[in-house]
């Protein structure tokens, strides 16, 4: 299975990949600061899945941080930021 | 998604959740633009799995299994009281409110909390020799002596269902 994230255009800095929840305040945060700072990321709301995939996603986050929690900002496959952390995040980007 | 609730609906929420959480010597989050973020989760979590569950968790979608972080969630008072906010800062702690502290996102303790249950629950009951059982209020930590939990807790108003034994 292979889950479908939307993309934000902008720089490129690597595969930037954004696992949050619709309804959560931090997660939007999240996404508020990658677009300010203009980086390219895809995202995926997983409390919007259903079923099978939402199974699949989770899982998926699990593999990235155990408690799959969320936001979990996952960064070239290597590093993983698990909160809105502005100051970490902005200094992995930059 | 969701786009399309009417703003009168988190504003009618919002006021009710201030006064509630003002009454029982809670504070939300002053950023009232975030705050209605989560307002807005909320009603939306309410609508899809007919119960208010946190909107920065995952919900499983069965309410047996997500009754601990049915907001108000059971972590809500730890989360204050080390952080000065709850997991998603909906509810701030005074210092938090005075900018004493200030507001960052907080790890989840849900995970945590429930292997300690887990541990606790493997362990042998010990067996009680008061009159009557006490019940706790997961919520809001009240406590009363009686055979069965109260239908409504009279201090914070959660139900029957989120308390636990706890003598
Ligand atoms: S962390 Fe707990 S108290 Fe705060 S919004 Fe979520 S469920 Fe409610």
């Amino acid at each position: 299975m292979e889950l479908i994230f939307e993309l934000v255009k902008g720089k490129n800095k690597g595969d930037i990949k954004l696992y949050a929840l619709s309804t959560c305040a931090w997660c939007e945060k999240t996404k508020d600061l990658l677009k300010e700072l203009g980086i390219e990321f895809k995202f995926i709301y997983v409390d919007l899945l259903q079923g099978d995939t939402k199974q699949y996603a989770i899982d998926e986050v699990r593999k990235y941080n155990k408690n799959c929690s969320f936001p979990t900002l996952v960064i070239n496959n290597d590093k993983t930021i698990v909160g809105f952390k502005a100051t970490e995040i902005k200094e992995a980007l930059s | 998604m969701y786009e399309d609730m009417p703003e009168d609906r988190i504003n009618k929420f919002y006021e009710k959740l201030k006064k509630d959480a003002e009454a029982g010597g809670y504070q939300l989050n002053p950023d009232t633009n975030f705050t209605k973020k989560l307002v807005k989760g909320l009603l939306v979590n309410q609508d899809r799995y007919s119960y208010q569950a946190c909107p920065c968790r995952i919900s499983s979608g069965v309410k047996d299994e997500d009754l601990d972080i049915i907001c108000p969630c059971d972590y809500r008072d730890s989360d204050l009281e080390e952080y000065g906010t709850c997991y998603c800062a909906l509810y701030v702690s005074q210092d938090v409110l005075n900018g004493k502290k200030e507001l960052v996102s907080i790890p989840d303790r849900r995970l945590t909390e429930k292997e300690k249950i887990k541990q606790k629950e493997s362990k042998i009951e010990i067996t009680s020799s008061l009159k009557y059982p006490i019940w706790r209020c997961k919520v809001c930590g009240y406590l009363c002596a009686r055979d069965g939990p109260p239908e409504i807790c009279p201090i914070c108003k959660a139900k029957k269902d989120r308390f636990e034994k706890f003598l």
